[in-house]
Formats: structure tokens, sequence, C-alpha cells
């Protein structure tokens, strides 16, 4: 029973232990939410292990798959599946909830047991994202998904929160209600299957395909963001409460470019060729422009936040070169991502808990008062930056190899984040920490208690492990990225 | 001429609902005042005995029966069902407001009970003559229902502004009826699709009566350019009026449209269906962008109504592509199912300004829900449902409504009304967003804790739960509707 419903339970556990949380816990007794959001965190990221553990890297063909008919009526199954691709962001986002629920553990004092619920929540939600291979049941998980992060930034975002929150919302409805209508379209054009493995054979005449492209383009990118759909993510990110900047930069940020490679990759092959170019140009616009753009940011949430957007661009421009280094790079450069870029709000998070201030300018000289989380905090500088030994540089090397095998020039654009990305991530790592102290907060700073050190610690060992040894990762991808190159050299025409 | 008997059977519930109407009015003659609360209680009986009575002789075959008058039909017996269940609801939510603002007249059970057994009647016509009596019968019971609170000048001003309206509107339908029977001669709703299809009517004549058939149509369901009472008596009406006219009539409008447009005038599809095109986009539009400009929850969700009306045109005019009716069921069944979940949303939403109201207090204004979440996480969760749902976001059975509409739209190659359709919803999920942002957003400004009798409480949280149960399980009734329009049409 267990064995068979995986997935299944990634998915519902998280929302049903959300409703436990709601129901069992009162605004007097908070420790109760805490608790049992955390005994379902690690709950859900334990039936997710067996995942990775039981997964057959040899095929490319979907595991753990369940299907049930789910509205007949217009052939909606609920479908769920994984392949060498989405398995990871399953573990991934199963992961990074348990450190959510964590890092909100004792700053978060209003309303704990609806915080501590809408992770859980959205968390399941993004698993239905991953494992949908029913392209209704995606768009549903897509949205529904749209809900918890609008309250959470709504509720315990900063002092523009509320303008934070639509933006984000609006946004994303906006691309994604495009996508709705392709997929209705494909539904009819397929004879009336949501199935997407279905879509992906469907032959389907270029002009349609471009159309289509272009529905699924703004839908992903805003999710991504790409630019220039990219404005809403440092507002959300700024105004977002510690764990919901983790969530959007680790999890949510992928569903766009997941989507990507579910949908306008192996359904639109030959619409992807002929707007290869610019998709590239998109991407390495983010790549160059928005990390020109973090160098001169004051604000740290928003500094990361841009850096967010240039480095997924890497992730698109991977995508986009049709090979296969490219494209485990790009698959690498998300996962990495996913630690680093959540590790960076963290420490951010830590330090705002304790000064209440973003700013660059309120801080210098941290490592004096913190020594451990400076250290910890340069780690992720430094894989924000790309540096070998860490997940960043993985990925961006990877992207880069394929990128020059693509085109020199292209590879050669793409390279300059390795200086651009080092320059806006030290440079503000050496006006936080080094130097003297610069004002008496700083100087009363205490150090990492044992809860923070413990997160950290373990998105360190993630960070350092993948950077030295990223097989586990890009083996489990192999076959699946094979098998999706070969989609999309295969023309529908 | 011989007369014969007609059969009685198929209306039954009407007539049983009828003679509980007439007793009720007698028993009150004779009750003191203070037991006012057996009117209450024998309305909802009489209710329940309909719905048995409907129930119990549901038999999927098109009995016709008064001289072709009147139909009984699944589809008939389905909407019937759902108007005796939005009423028996909205008593319910209503039963405390009125109280507390002795509103709770014997006049408002029995204009209640009329105004019900007109939308019966409208629901079951297959006659000019019938539907006329039936929309009639609901219409001026409505009228005297928004006029209830009468030392309130705002719901006389709505009363008066709905009648006007309402009685050219009616004039409107009558005027298209008697050109459609100048051009076919005949009044029966069947005899005038024959006629048509045998092409022994004249076109001109034909054209020119569906005109002011579809604007008298359009009145009564509220869509745009024909939506000005709409707003007021949505704000003037004391909201359990409101929560009544925005729910049950809704109901009965869609099955007088697809009665007269699609039993009827299918041949003409054509050209109303371009009509119902208009209407449909001005109504999104408008509907759309004139509530993002409204302070005044009733108003708000007034103008959401006819964008939610706009939206289920769009299903009602998707049935037929240059003479291919093979779309017609899974289009019409949309615009069914999207209007049984309107109504059921609307319930929820009306039904949560009646649970924060209290003597004295309207909670009427986006104000008043400032901070609900503080005050009660449960019945701002209801109202965050009833919200997301309205924007059709999932898992909400809004969110299906939209999909099956939006389905059967690109199944007719319209792919364009489509983008129009999403593009307006779209501006207006910012009002909805707008509504959750104040109940978990801000402070509340109103600490008085929440009223309600218990009865209501749990119907509410029902409405609230079943919005999410039939957006994570939409099957049953979506198949439903098209069982019952596959058996009926």
């Amino acid at each position: 029973m267990i064995a068979t419903h995986l997935l299944s339970l990634s998915i519902w556990l998280p929302i049903a232990g959300a409703i436990v949380v709601l129901a069992s816990a009162s605004e007097r007794n908070p420790g109760m939410a805490r608790v049992v959001a955390l005994i379902t965190a690690l709950l859900g990221f334990l039936v997710t292990l067996p995942l990775y553990i039981g997964f057959d890297t040899s095929t490319s063909a979907m595991q753990f798959v369940e299907q049930t008919p789910w509205i007949p009526q217009f052939n909606i199954n609920y479908f769920l599946g994984v392949d060498g691709i989405s398995v990871l962001f399953v573990l991934l986002n199963s992961f990074i909830t348990i450190l959510v629920v964590l890092a909100g553990w004792k700053v978060i004092e209003r309303k704990v047991a609806q915080y501590m619920a809408a992770f859980l929540i959205m968390s399941g939600l993004m698993n239905g994202i991953f494992c949908a291979l029913d392209a209704a049941l995606f768009y549903v998980f897509f949205e529904a998904s749209l809900i918890p992060m609008y309250i959470i930034i709504g509720v315990w975002g900063g002092p523009n929160r509320v303008y934070a929150a639509f933006k984000f919302f609006l946004y994303t409805l906006a691309g994604s209600l495009l996508m709705l209508i392709a997929m209705l379209y494909l539904f009819l054009q397929s004879g009336g299957s949501f199935n997407i493995l279905d879509w992906q054979a469907q032959p389907l005449d270029l002009s349609t395909q471009t159309l289509l492209f272009f529905a699924f383009l703004i839908a992903f990118a805003v999710k991504v963001p790409m630019w220039p759909v990219h404005t809403w993510l440092p507002d959300a990110h700024v105004e977002a409460p510690t764990g919901g900047s983790v969530v959007l930069a680790a999890i949510m940020l992928k569903l766009g470019a997941y989507g990507f490679l579910r949908f306008s990759l192996p359904i639109l092959p030959d619409a992807s060729h002929a707007l290869s170019g610019m998709m590239i140009g998109l991407s390495l616009t983010a790549v160059i422009y928005i990390g020109f753009v973090a160098l001169v940011q004051g604000d740290m949430k928003k500094l990361v936040a841009y850096s967010s957007v240039s480095h997924m661009g890497f992730v698109t421009l991977g995508f986009f070169i049709f090979n296969q280094i490219g494209m485990e790079g790009a698959l690498v450069q998300m996962i990495s991502h996913g630690f680093v870029s959540g590790a960076m709000f963290l420490c951010i998070g830590v330090m705002y808990d304790r000064m209440h201030s973003r700013q660059i300018a309120d801080y210098g000289g941290v490592v004096n008062s913190m020594p451990k989380f400076a250290a910890l905090f340069l780690l992720f500088s430094m894989a924000n930056a790309g540096l070998p030994a860490t997940s960043g540089f993985v990925g961006e090397f990877m992207v880069v190899l394929g990128a020059v095998k693509y085109n020199f020039w292209t590879g050669f654009a793409a390279a300059t984040t390795l200086v651009v990305g080092a320059a806006y991530t030290l440079w503000m790592y050496k006006r936080v920490a080094f130097g003297a102290v610069s004002n008496q907060h700083v100087a009363k700073l205490a150090d990492l208690d044992q809860r923070e050190f413990l997160i950290l610690g373990l998105l360190a060992l993630c960070v350092l492990g993948m950077g030295l040894y990223p097989f586990p990762f890009t083996d489990v991808m192999h076959a699946s990225v094979d098998h999706l190159l070969k989609q999309v050299a295969a023309s529908k025409l | 001429m011989n007369f014969v008997m007609p059969d009685f059977y198929p209306a039954a519930a009407e007539i049983f609902l009828l003679a509980m109407a007439c007793a009720i009015l007698l028993i009150d003659l004779l009750l003191p005042p203070a037991q006012r609360w057996v009117i209450a209680l024998l309305t909802m009986t009489t209710l329940v005995g309909c719905a048995i009575i409907t129930f119990f002789t549901i038999d999927g075959q098109v009995v016709l029966t008064f001289s072709n008058m009147y139909v009984d039909d699944m589809l008939g017996d389905f909407l019937k069902l759902l108007v005796y269940l939005s009423v028996a609801v909205m008593l319910v939510y209503s039963r405390g407001y009125l109280a507390v603002r002795g509103l709770n007249k014997s006049e408002f059970y029995l204009l209640v009970l009329f105004a019900t057994l007109g939308m019966m009647v409208m629901i079951s016509a297959s006659h000019f003559v019938s539907l006329y009596l039936g929309l009639e019968l609901l219409s001026l019971s409505l009228y005297a229902l928004v006029a209830l609170d009468r030392d309130s000048a705002r719901a006389t001003e709505a009363a008066m502004k709905y009648f006007v309206l309402g009685a050219m509107a009616s004039g409107l339908l009558l005027y298209g009826m008697s050109m459609i029977y100048g051009a076919t001669g005949t009044l029966e709703i069947g005899g005038v699709a024959q006629a048509i299809y045998h092409g022994v009517a004249n076109k001109t004549v034909l054209i020119f009566g569906l005109v002011f058939l579809v604007s008298g149509l359009a009145f009564k369901l509220g869509v745009a350019p024909f939506h000005m009472w709409i707003p007021d008596v949505y704000h003037g009406a004391p909201t359990p009026i409101t929560l009544f006219i925005g729910s049950a009539p809704k109901l009965a409008a869609f099955a007088m449209s697809l009665r007269l447009l699609v039993y009827g005038l299918i041949e003409l599809a054509g050209e109303w269906q371009l009509m119902l095109m208009m209407l449909a986009v001005l109504s999104i539009a408008l509907g759309n962008l004139a509530a993002i400009a409204q302070t005044n929850l009733k108003r708000m969700l007034a103008y959401s109504a006819i964008s939610h009306m706009g939206f289920m045109l769009l299903g009602l005019l998707s049935g037929v592509v240059g003479g291919d009716r093979h779309f017609a069921l899974n289009a019409y069944s949309s615009a069914m199912y999207y209007t049984v979940s309107y109504v059921l949303m609307s319930l929820g939403a009306f039904g949560m300004i009646l649970l924060l109201s209290r003597a004295g207090h309207e909670a009427e204004n986006l104000d008043d829900f400032k901070g609900l979440n503080q005050r009660s996480p449960w019945f701002a969760a209801v109202m965050g449902i009833m919200m997301f749902s309205m924007a059709g976001v999932p898992f909400f059975i809004g969110f299906w409504a939209k999909f099956s509409v939006l389905l059967a739209v690109v199944d007719t190659g319209q792919v364009w009304l489509a983008v129009v359709a999403v593009f307006f919803s779209l501006i207006g999920a910012y009002y909805y967003l707008r509504v959750v942002k104040l109940m978990y957003a801000d402070a509340p400004e109103d600490a008085a804790p929440i009223q309600g009798s218990l009865d209501m409480r749990l119907l509410l949280s029902a409405n609230g739960l079943a919005v999410v149960l039939l957006g994570l399980f939409p099957e049953e009734l979506m198949r439903q509707c098209a069982l019952i329009l596959l058996r009926s049409l």
C-alpha cells in the first residue's frame, strides 16, 4: 500500500499534517503546532527517501506511477509519476520544508499554526506539481500553490507585504491563465487527453507550436523568472518572511524551469528550436544585466533575489542550447541554487532576526561578533559566486562548457557571470562581515544558536557534498535527460 | 370543444407548494405574533415536502401536461431541487438577521414561497405564457421582498428601481414573444422550434423578436448592458434578500434562457450566439472592472455577479458552430455547472455578511472584514474559500466551473474569446484577493465576537466545505449536469 502510493503520500501527508496542525494548536499553545509541523515535515521527507533509493537510473520511463481516473468526463486522471528530473525536486522540496519549519521555530510568534500549516500545504502542492503527469492535475497544483504563498507573504511579511503579495499573485496568475488555454487547446488537439506523455507524441505544425510555446513561455518565464518579467521577485523576496523567501527561491523558481522541461521542450520541439535564439538572448540578458543590477543593491535580500534571477538565467540557457552537458548542468544548477539561495536567505534571516535590518550599510565587522555564522555565510557566499568545490561551481561550469560547445561567444558571455557573480556576492560579504565593527548593535550580536547552526550546517554539508561529488545527482538524471534531448531533436512537423 | 382533464401529477410539487402557501396564509391569521416561528417551520416543511415530491417523481421521462404548457423533465427536477436547497439555506442564514431587525414577518416567508413557486413554474415552462407567468410571480415577489424593510429609504428606492426596470424588461420579453408568435403562429416553445425548422416563419420578424427576447433575458440574468439594477438592488435590499436574489433566481433564469434559446430558437443559434457574445464580453469586462472600485461588499459582489453571469453566457454561446451541434451538450452542461457552482459560492459569500452582521451593524463594507482571521480563523477561511473559488483558483469548485466553460469555448475554436475571458478574470482576481488580504493581513476594526446561531454556523461551514469538496471531486456534479441535459434536450 505505502510502497505503491509513495508519491501520493509525499503530496498528501504534508497537507494532512497541516490540517492536524490547524486543528490541534491554539494561539496560546504554539509549541504544539511547531512540534506537529516538524514531525510532519520529517515524515514527509522520510516518505520521499524510498523514491531515491528505489529509483531505477537505467531508464527514462516514469517510475512509481499511480493512475486513477479523476474526472472521466474530461478524461482527467490522477496520474503521478517521476523521472530522473522530477524525483530530485521532490526530494529537495521535502528536505527544504524541514529547514523552513525549523527556521520559523522561534521567529514566528504570531499565528504559528497557520504559518506552519501554510508551508506544509505548499510543500505538498509543490510535490504535486513535480509528480503530476496529467496536465490538468499539474495546472491545479501549479495554481493552488499560489494561495499559501500569497498568505505567507501577506501575513508574515515586511512593511510593504501587501503590495508584494498582490504583485506575486497577479503576475503568476497572469502567466498561468494563458497556459490554461494552451492546455485546453492541446487537450482538444490530442483528441481528448490531458496526459502529458500523449502530448509529447502529438504532431503539431510549426505555427501552432509557436503560439503554444509563447503561451507556455509566459507562464514559465514569470515563474523562473526570466528577464524582463522578473520584477515581482525582488519585491516578493524582500517582503516575505525568511521561510517564504527560502521556499520561493529554493523551490518555487524551479517550477518554471521544470515546466520548460516537461512541456515546452518535449511537446513543442520545433518551436523550441526555432525560438532558441530568443531564449538564449533572454537568458544571457538575465545572467549579465541582472548580475550588474545585483551589484548595486543596498538591501541584502534584494541582492540575493537579483542573483537568483541571474542564476536562473543560467538554467534556461542550459536548456536551450540542447546538449547533454548543458542540460545536466542546468539541472545541477537548479538543485544547487535550491541549497545555496535557500542558505543565503537563511543567513540573511539570521542577521535580520537580531538587527531587524537588511541593509548592507547597517552591518560591518559581523565576523568579530559572530565567527561561526561568518564562516558558514562565507561558504554560502562562495558557493553563490561559483567557487570550485562548492555545488555552485558544478552547474555553472557544466552550462558554460555546454554553451561553448554550442557557440563560443555564447559561452564567453555566460562565463562573465563568474566574474560578476563573484563581484556582487563577495563585495556584499566583505561589507557585511569584514572590517572593523561598525556600530554597537553589531558588537552585541549573538552567534548562532544550536538550531540555527543545525539548519545552516546541514545546508553546508549539501553544498560541499554536491560540489565535491555530484554524481549521486547526475546519475539519476542521466537517462531522463538523454531521452528528453532525443525528444527535442525529433521534429514533429 | 371538449375539455380534457390535464395530468396534474407532473406538477405535484408546485401544487403542494401553492396549497401550503395558502394554508400558511390562513394559519398566520390565527397565530399570535409570539408564535411566528411556526410560520418559519411550516415554510421549511413545505420546502422539504416539495423536495421529497420532486425527488421521488424523477423518472427520466419528458412529460408535457396542461396542454403542452408545462414540462416535467430531468432538467426541471434537478434545478428545482437546487432551488429548494438554496431557498432553505437562505432561510437558515437570514433568520437571525431578520429577527434582530424586526423583519421576521410572515410576509417574508410567504413571499419567499411564492417566489419559489414562480421559479418552479419558470423552470418547467414549455410555453411562452407559462414562462411569463412564472417570471412575473417571481419578479413581483422579489420587488416586494426588496422593500420588506419599508422604513429604509435605501431599500424602498432599490425596490422602486427594480420594479420600474424589471417591468420594462418584462415588457421587452413579452414584446419579443409576441413577435415570435406573429412569425410562427404558436406560443409553445416546441412548436416555435418546429415552425422555424420547417421554414414557415418570417425570418425578419423572428430576428426582431429575438432581439427583444434576448434583451429581456439579459435583464433578468443581470448582464451588461442591462445590469444597471443589479448593484443598486443588491446594495439596497436587506442582505437576506440580496442573498435570495443572488442565488436561486439565477438557476431559474438559466432555465429560462435554456428553454427559450435552446429549446425554442436553436435554429437561430447563429444570431443569438453573437448577441450573447457581446453581452458576455461586456459583462465580464464591466463587472470585473467596476468591482475593483467598490468599497461595499454587497456592491462588489453585485458586480462580481454580473461578470459571473457573463462567464456563464460563454458556455451558452458555444453550443453551435456553423450549424454543427455536436458541441452543444458540453457547452450547455458547462453553463449549467457554472450556474450551480456560482449559486453555491454566492450563498456562502452573502452568508458571511449575514454572519458578521448584528443588531445595529451591517457588516457590508469591505472594512468590516478586516482582521477576521483574528476574530475567527475558521470563518475567515470559509470566506477565503469563497473568494478564491470565485476568482477561479483550484482546488475549489469555481475553478472547475471556469475550466469547463473555457473548454467549451476553446472547443468551438474561439480561442480569442477565452483569452479575453481569462484576461478579465485576472483583473477580477484582484478584488477577491483584496478581501482575503483584509481578513488576513489587517488588524480588526471591530472586535465583537462572531454571533450567529449554531445551525447557521454549521450550515455556513458545510457550505464552505462543499466548495472545497466539490473542487476536489468535481466529477459527480459535472457528470450529473451533462447527464441531465442529455436526457432533457
